[in-house]
């Protein structure tokens, strides 16, 4: 175990090329730079059937009928499936919360909720059919903000609530609530010389991950089916679906198919079930895959929120208090939001030591679009408020906007509002000293012999401006991200680990459920057990449920909980491999007693270098395998009341500068370079680390410039489900991201490496917003920012 | 209808083609060819790019009937593409004594190891451009018809030629990386 702080110091498999801390290239790229990886919508079947889901065409309504005749006699259509077709007694599924319905019962929910699903034997008979499915609503008062969810008056999005939140929360509509309260905050509030105040707005963020919902599901034969699928876990779709479909969980095979890209979009269900139903009802394999309006409607978005705070600090730049409120759409079913709600009361505060807070977080339920797991998970939304407000603090106070941060940061050893103790490296001052360290991109850069480069200013190649009316600013911020499952959830994987020799050659084979979603865990279990095996050649098997639940690919936790599994089960594997050795051959050199033996380049050696044996003569014919499930520390739910709790696992840091130039005329913005300085305790592979920073810190960009999910709040319907109207990010849009990759172990970590993921997508956003009120003066208390916020039009 | 077409060099006939049915559509499920790919299917996002008659495409936006007679090239054709033009126009056989030491090549079914890349395909994955890879054939036929017209490219040049393929995972930085990488490996700079 490497102490707090100190680099990792790495003895087995030091010597075995390929291991961790090498930028091993992905196992799987040459398959997806030839268009040969399948993902789940690549997937075909002999004889196969096309599902299509029909989706309510309103937020909020009661169903009258549902005539499925029309839609059953079009030649080429196999099944016409509603509520009253599904097989048993359970209808709902959810990841915590069983309210959402498999198809809509009695009454809908939300826009592109689905009503009815079809099988037929060509997508577009499919999609013919589901038009002629008739519905008659009888439409619903909306319910879409607070004020519409909490009247006395209010109709209740759920009827009848009794799950465990059910019982402590304010009002029905109110999905979770999560107060914390530590310190004396009028007491505090009396000892700030500024008070500043702020009501901030985030707006619904997508993950467009670009890989559609889809799947194939093949029914066998012993009643069973088989479900290839894009999913973040398998276990947990396994046992939401099992239910609905009345067969054991033994009967419902699931191997993962390549999964394009996921961002916490894919943690819900969203066809599994009804390719299913479908496949079981037909006896033929069905195939759904949606489309990108479609996807919009599939899955949960990221919760928009707002966000209330009040911070005081005194003349010398210390601060005082918090107190903030939170308050989070979570639409029309709880999906992750009750898990969105801890994370953004426990980590509102920020990275900062503040002790004496007033902290309350909610999310409530409404007709909006359901809103569940993104990346950032619940801190992202609250990163955005509590680092405007500290760039308001410090013009109050007329100090350096890092300065003044880095006197409030917190370090190991802080107390969070949670009363848990920050128990390694949070190095929150070094990382805003590094980022405002590094270069500045050079000033009108878009300069050249002939003329302005329109490409690199503010409306590109729209040609609005040559220079004119462009104004450059620069922002800061830092924000605090947890690691892993909280709140008490046991957060464990399971890794299966098997050493043979194949063709005169050790080789180990390495079989999990991870989900491989983009991120690269394939590439670094494989570093992981070259590392501890000390062999060159590694398999990783397809992900599928013949082994133990890894938990899910969110939460920054794969490498360290997965990668901690297949550690784990690589040591165990190790240990037999030696004993077998020192069975074979201890007595023909005493070192096999004595030494500390290592694996390194197929051969057992001594810590000394010396070589005992060739693994090849070691194994023989035998076969050395492990199946372990493995645990990080174990975390405490909240206290409904105080919020006190050792809630959280680990925490991950970044900071961000933002260079940008604003067209102030048009209100059109250029982000110009976005630098990120991060710790991750250990990188195991620096390539793919660097892959998570800039993916990260792109989509923080998109969400603070361009991303929203527009809904109209009148009738809560979903105004631009598509890529022409809600935009990402393009490579015309994102800066250069140079990244400064910080090492300071975590010694309750696997390698002491620290989660990576989802903390630059945090600070990104406030660093452009906070660039931007540089540029122009204006306060812009809302994301993403739009160019009539910026010329006063709005 | 029937529609008949070259693609990756091979003519192909598909038949009882519906006429709403996309050039992408069709590449998938009637050709086998799924490696363009379908992340919008609504000419936004790029991931479906081919090359049809040399220019690069949105194959989800070009009817199926409009490439009647037509050559078309997708990613699981670049490798051979970009070696062929590399031989330029003077032909590029096998000789001789390459035949007579003709053998099956060891390409791992599962890895794809043994593979033969264009260069663009080997700098994606050299430079770390891949991440889920759902973008990625997209990208590389655009990147790939982008160096062919401009070898030496700015920064500015490859993000205007590259606009119009969104990718989500990688920030794009290691995607820039890799085009630099094969436009220099290209010159003969690497």
């Amino acid at each position: 175990m490497p102490a707090n702080g100190a680099p990792t110091k790495i003895t087995q498999g030091s010597q075995t090329k390929g291991g961790i801390g090498e930028s091993t290239l992905r196992p799987d790229g040459t398959l997806k730079v030839t268009g040969e990886f399948a993902y789940s919508s690549d997937m075909w079947h002999e004889d196969m059937l096309w599902g299509q889901i029909l989706r309510s065409t309103v937020a909020h309504a009661e169903i009258v009928s549902i005539d499925t005749s029309e839609a059953l006699a079009l030649p080429g259509v196999y099944a016409v499936l509603t509520y009253d077709d599904l097989p048993t007694a359970v209808k709902n599924y959810g990841l915590e919360i069983q309210d959402t319905p498999v198809l809509a019962h009695g009454k809908v929910r939300h826009h592109g909720e689905p009503v009815a699903i079809v099988a037929a034997d060509h997508p577009e008979t499919a999609r013919r059919a589901a038009a002629k499915i008739k519905v008659d609503y009888r439409e619903l008062p909306v319910i879409t903000d607070e004020a519409s969810a909490t009247a006395p008056d209010a109709i209740l999005v759920h009827e009848n609530r009794d799950d465990h939140h059910s019982g402590h929360v304010p009002h029905p509509n109110i999905v979770h609530r999560q107060p914390i309260v530590r310190g004396d905050v009028a007491a505090a509030r009396r000892r700030a010389d500024v008070i500043v105040e702020g009501e901030y707005t985030f707006g619904m963020q997508d993950q467009a991950f670009l890989g559609p919902e889809s799947g194939l599901a093949v029914p066998e034969e012993d009643g069973g089916v088989h479900l290839y699928i894009a999913t973040q876990w398998l276990h947990s779709d396994l046992r939401q679906i099992a239910p609905v479909l009345g067969l054991p969980e033994d009967k419902v095979r699931m191997t993962l198919s390549g999964v394009g890209g996921a961002f916490g979009g894919r943690e819900d269900l969203s066809m599994q079930i009804h390719a299913c139903l479908l496949a079981l009802r037909t006896g033929k394999p069905v195939k759904i895959v949606y489309n990108r309006f479609e996807s919009f409607f599939g899955h949960v978005h990221r919760h928009p929120a707002k966000l209330h705070y009040e911070h005081g600090a005194t003349r010398d730049g210390k601060l005082t208090h918090m107190k903030c409120r939170i308050v989070l759409d979570g639409g029309a079913y709880a999906s992750a939001s009750p898990a969105v709600v801890g994370n953004a009361s426990s980590l509102s505060v920020g990275p900062y030591v503040i002790d004496d807070v007033d902290i309350e977080a909610i999310a409530l339920y409404t007709n909006n679009p359901p809103c569940g797991a993104m990346r950032g998970f619940g801190a992202v939304q609250a990163c955005f408020a509590y680092e405007a407000q500290m760039d308001k603090l410090a013009a109050e106070l007329g100090m350096d906007p890092v300065e003044f941060r880095r006197l409030n940061a917190m370090e190991q050893g802080t107390l969070l509002p949670t009363g848990q103790r920050v128990d390694s490296p949070a190095p929150v001052a070094e990382l805003l000293r590094r980022v405002k360290a590094m270069p500045m991109p050079p000033e009108r850069q878009w300069e050249s012999s002939e003329g302005a480069d329109v490409r690199q200013l503010p409306g590109g190649l729209s040609n609005t401006t040559h220079g004119e009316g462009v104004v450059r600013g620069v922002g800061y911020a830092v924000g605090i991200k947890n690691v892993g499952f909280s709140e008490g959830f046991d957060d464990y994987s399971t890794a299966k680990v098997r050493m043979e020799v194949v063709a005169g050659e050790p080789v180990v084979t390495v079989h999990t459920a991870m989900a491989e979603v983009g991120q690269g865990g394939v590439t670094v279990h494989a570093q992981i057990a070259r590392t501890e095996l000390g062999v060159a050649q590694v398999t990783i098997n397809p992900a599928d449920t013949r082994v133990g639940s890894a938990g899910s690919t969110s939460a920054s936790r794969q490498t360290y909980v997965t990668g901690g599994a297949v550690k784990n089960a690589c040591e165990l594997v190790r240990e037999k491999v030696l004993e077998i050795g020192r069975r074979r051959f201890g007595s023909y050199h005493p070192a096999w007693a004595t030494a500390e033996l290592l694996l390194e380049g197929g051969k057992v050696v001594t810590d000394g270098g010396e070589v005992l044996a060739d693994l090849v003569d070691v194994l023989e014919g035998e076969t050395v395998e492990v199946e372990e499930e493995w645990r990080h520390r174990p975390t405490e739910p909240f206290d409904l009341r105080t919020g006190q709790g050792n809630g959280h696992v680990q925490y991950s840091f970044a900071a961000h500068r933002a260079v940008v130039e604003v067209d102030t005329e048009l209100g059109l913005v250029k982000v110009i370079e976005l630098a990120c300085a991060q710790d991750v305790g250990k990188a195991l592979n620096p390539l793919s680390v660097l892959g998570q920073i800039q993916g990260g810190t792109t989509q923080g960009l998109g969400v603070a410039v361009m991303e929203e999910i527009v809904v109209d709040p009148k009738t809560a319907k979903v105004k631009n489900p598509s890529f022409t109207d809600y935009l990402i990010p393009t490579i015309l849009d994102t800066p250069t991201i140079p990244v400064d990759v910080l090492e300071l172990a975590d010694e309750h970590a696997p390698y002491g490496l620290r989660g990576i993921g989802e903390a630059p997508t945090l600070s990104s956003t406030p660093a452009v917003l906070a660039a931007i009120r540089a540029a122009t003066g204006l306060e812009l208390n809302r994301t993403p920012v739009r160019p009539e916020h910026l010329t006063g039009t709005a | 209808m029937r529609v008949n077409f070259t693609v990756n060099g091979r003519p192909q006939e598909a038949d009882d083609v519906w006429e709403g049915e996309s050039l992408l559509y069709v590449l998938r499920e009637r050709m086998g060819l799924p490696g363009s790919k379908n992340a919008c299917e609504q000419g936004e996002c790029g991931s479906c790019t081919v090359r049809l008659d040399g220019v690069p495409v949105c194959s989800c936006l070009v009817a199926a009937g409009q490439v009647q007679g037509r050559e078309v090239v997708t990613v699981e054709g670049l490798a051979d593409y970009a070696r062929q033009r590399s031989c330029g126009t003077g032909g590029c056989g096998t000789s001789l004594e390459e035949s007579r030491q003709w053998q099956a090549k060891g390409t791992d079914s599962r890895t794809g190891e043994g593979t033969e890349l264009a260069p663009i395909q080997q700098a994606f994955i050299d430079a770390g451009a891949v991440q889920c890879g759902f973008c990625t054939p997209g990208l590389l036929v655009a990147a790939d018809e982008m160096l062919e017209r401009n070898p030496d490219p700015t920064d500015a040049d490859i993000r205007e030629a590259l606009s119009g393929n969104l990718c989500r995972c990688t920030g794009y930085e290691k995607i820039m990386d890799a085009v630099r990488l094969a436009a220099a490996r290209q010159g003969g700079a690497v």
